[in-house]
């Protein structure tokens, strides 16, 4: 189980980086939004997969899940979504004032 | 030792910030209201700071969860200083926004957006674990996110994007890093770590994930990976471009001493070398770029890349000597930079141009300003008595007792560039025939040269009082030279 996550992993952040690659500023977006995803199941991963039960003393017996890996995703799902939901804005607006999304037009004039 | 205090330097910004969020419209209000707060965080600072003299390292349990299972707070002398001097300097950075943001800013949030980032700069300096580090780096990165893009100019939304979208790939990394970390150890409480590394030995797969950490660290430092700096920092309002030149490094520069004196200290022969070959291209690549450009705001951005390679230097040669080194440079630096960035945005604000030789003899114009230039250039070449002095002595001394002859040369080196760099501003603009006749002078305003003579005050007193900050200093370097020090306050005791 924990290879074929692990496998999983590999594709999505292969995706994630070929997104990220583009010049389009949307599909940068939707990079990073894969490769948080990518991240959120390597901790999941790594801090095991084992089955086991809930961990709490007096409903269950041991052996016992991990629960802080959940604990962390948690946290940084609600980060991730409160970037990706500040980049989108400021994507938008970037669009409406320069008048393109694509990143070489933005990298900026030479005069400086 | 347990105490509460220590959790005030994160809880008051961000409370005051939620509260001035609906204060919106009363500008007047809202800048007594910060003000005040940063002035009682610097009281705070200095009380917790003095404490730890006289207590010990401080902690604080969180919801009672002991150590290693809970996530806590450790204040030792380290932390604090930075705590002190980066609370000072935002009250300082606050007093110039006054006079120089503009109505239109501080209707749109700019002091609760201020205070939050000052929360994620004091949460990740004083905290005691790993992926709290990354929630605190996390509320400083989307503060500055807002403050870089506030006002939506076309500049400032071009480069904005970039910044944003390395900061997530970086944030990644680090996630990375935690995940691998915690798989390894099963642990990410800071001092708990450093015993299990201690305890299996610093083996290849962990030296492996120290260079992961050192990346991440280092995008955010700007140690090498420093090509998003110049653009992003020279792009926001002056006041703003100051807090970012102060503190964001710093808080990168903080991660980075913690990890690798705290947790990943085992195997100097790799991490330690690879951070010194990278603060030597720093140096080198820092003081081109310095000397490349014409205007000041991509000049002091280049500066800020050279005082990160110095103040890493310190960390490659790891001996309490330029430990101590270290610290006194980063207190000097971020005093020193955000007198920098003001500067360079009063001269902008002054003059309306943006390149050095667009502009001569405002110190016809403007004696007190041309003045406070001059400080700034010796405080930042490291002449005495100003502050960037002690700093540059230690480190340099460090350096020559462990024999590292390649780094000292290339640290003194990169200070020849910082004058030759700044006296370049200072001739140039400073001295040179007057170009601005009595009635087109733009009056300097008190708003704007106050805070630029209070961090010259700041500097010219780190510089004097040297020998009044050795207690704490040498405390900070001895707690960072002996990592049973701070894994004994955090988990003995119990």
């Amino acid at each position: 189980m924990e290879t074929l996550i692990i496998l999983l992993i590999g594709i999505l952040v292969a995706v994630a980086t070929y997104l990220i690659l583009s010049r389009n500023i949307i599909r940068v977006i939707l990079g990073t939004a894969v490769l948080s995803h990518a991240v959120h199941l390597l901790i999941l991963t790594l801090g095991g997969l084992k089955t086991g039960n809930v961990p709490l003393l007096t409903e269950a017996d041991a052996p016992y899940t991990d629960a802080l890996p959940q604990a962390l995703i948690l946290t940084a799902i609600v980060i991730s979504f409160a970037v990706t939901a500040f980049i989108l804005v400021l994507a938008y607006r970037a669009y409406q004032d320069n008048g393109t999304d694509d990143l070489d037009a933005l990298r900026g004039t030479n005069d400086e | 030792m347990m105490n509460n205090i220590i959790v005030l330097p994160l809880i008051i910004p961000i409370m005051v910030g939620v509260i001035l969020v609906f204060l919106r419209p009363y500008v007047k209000t809202q800048r007594v209201i910060s003000l005040v707060t940063m002035l009682g965080m610097v009281g705070i600072s200095l009380y917790i700071l003095n404490k730890i003299q006289t207590d010990g390292i401080l902690r604080l349990d969180f919801g009672g969860w002991e150590p290693p299972f809970g996530i806590l707070f450790v204040a030792d002398s380290f932390a604090m200083l930075f705590v002190l001097i980066a609370n000072i300097v935002t009250a300082i950075c606050l007093i110039y926004a006054f006079s120089s943001i503009g109505e239109s800013h501080e209707k749109m949030f700019f002091y609760p957006f201020v205070l939050f980032l000052i929360a994620g700069v004091n949460g990740s300096f004083l905290t005691g674990d790993l992926f709290n580090l990354f929630v605190c780096f996390e509320v400083m990165l989307l503060a500055s996110y807002v403050l870089i893009t506030l006002g939506g100019k076309k500049a400032q939304l071009r480069e904005s994007i970039k910044y944003v979208v390395i900061n997530i790939l970086s944030s990644w990394f680090f996630l990375v890093a935690l995940a691998y970390l915690y798989g390894t150890l099963g642990t990410l409480n800071m001092a708990h770590l450093s015993e299990r590394v201690a305890e299996a030995g610093q083996g290849p797969l962990l030296t492996t994930i120290s260079i992961l950490f050192l990346i991440v660290f280092s995008l955010k430092a700007g140690l090498l990976l420093f090509f998003w700096l110049p653009g992003s920092y020279s792009v926001p309002p002056t006041a703003i471009a100051a807090l970012f030149g102060a503190l964001l490094t710093k808080v990168g520069i903080y991660a980075l001493f913690r990890t690798f004196t705290l947790i990943f200290y085992h195997e100097p022969s790799i991490t330690h070398t690879l951070i010194g070959i990278m603060a030597g291209v720093t140096l080198v690549v820092g003081s081109i770029g310095a000397i490349a450009y014409q205007d000041v705001r991509l000049i002091s951005s280049y500066n800020v890349v050279i005082a990160v390679g110095f103040i890493l230097v310190g960390l490659a040669v790891a001996t309490q000597t330029s430990f101590e080194g270290s610290i006194y440079y980063v207190m000097h630096d971020m005093i020193a930079k955000a007198m920098l960035f003001l500067i360079a945005g009063t001269m902008i604000a002054l003059t309306g141009k943006t390149k050095i030789d667009e502009m001569s003899g405002l110190i016809r114009n403007y004696p007190l300003f041309g003045w406070m230039v001059f400080v700034v250039t010796c405080s930042l070449a490291g002449i005495p008595p100003l502050s960037g002095f002690v700093g540059k002595l230690l480190v340099g001394e460090a350096a020559i007792e462990s024999g590292s002859y390649v780094l000292l040369a290339l640290a003194f080196i990169s200070s020849i560039v910082v004058l030759y760099s700044l006296l370049r501003i200072f001739l140039n603009s400073i001295f040179g025939e007057t170009i601005i006749s009595p009635e087109d002078e733009v009056p300097l305003k008190k708003g704007m040269i106050v805070p630029i003579i209070l961090l010259a005050i700041g500097t010219v007193f780190l510089g004097l009082g040297a020998e009044f900050i050795s207690g704490y200093v040498s405390d900070a370097a001895r707690t960072l030279s002996n990592p049973s020090v701070y894994i004994e306050a955090v988990l003995g005791g119990n």
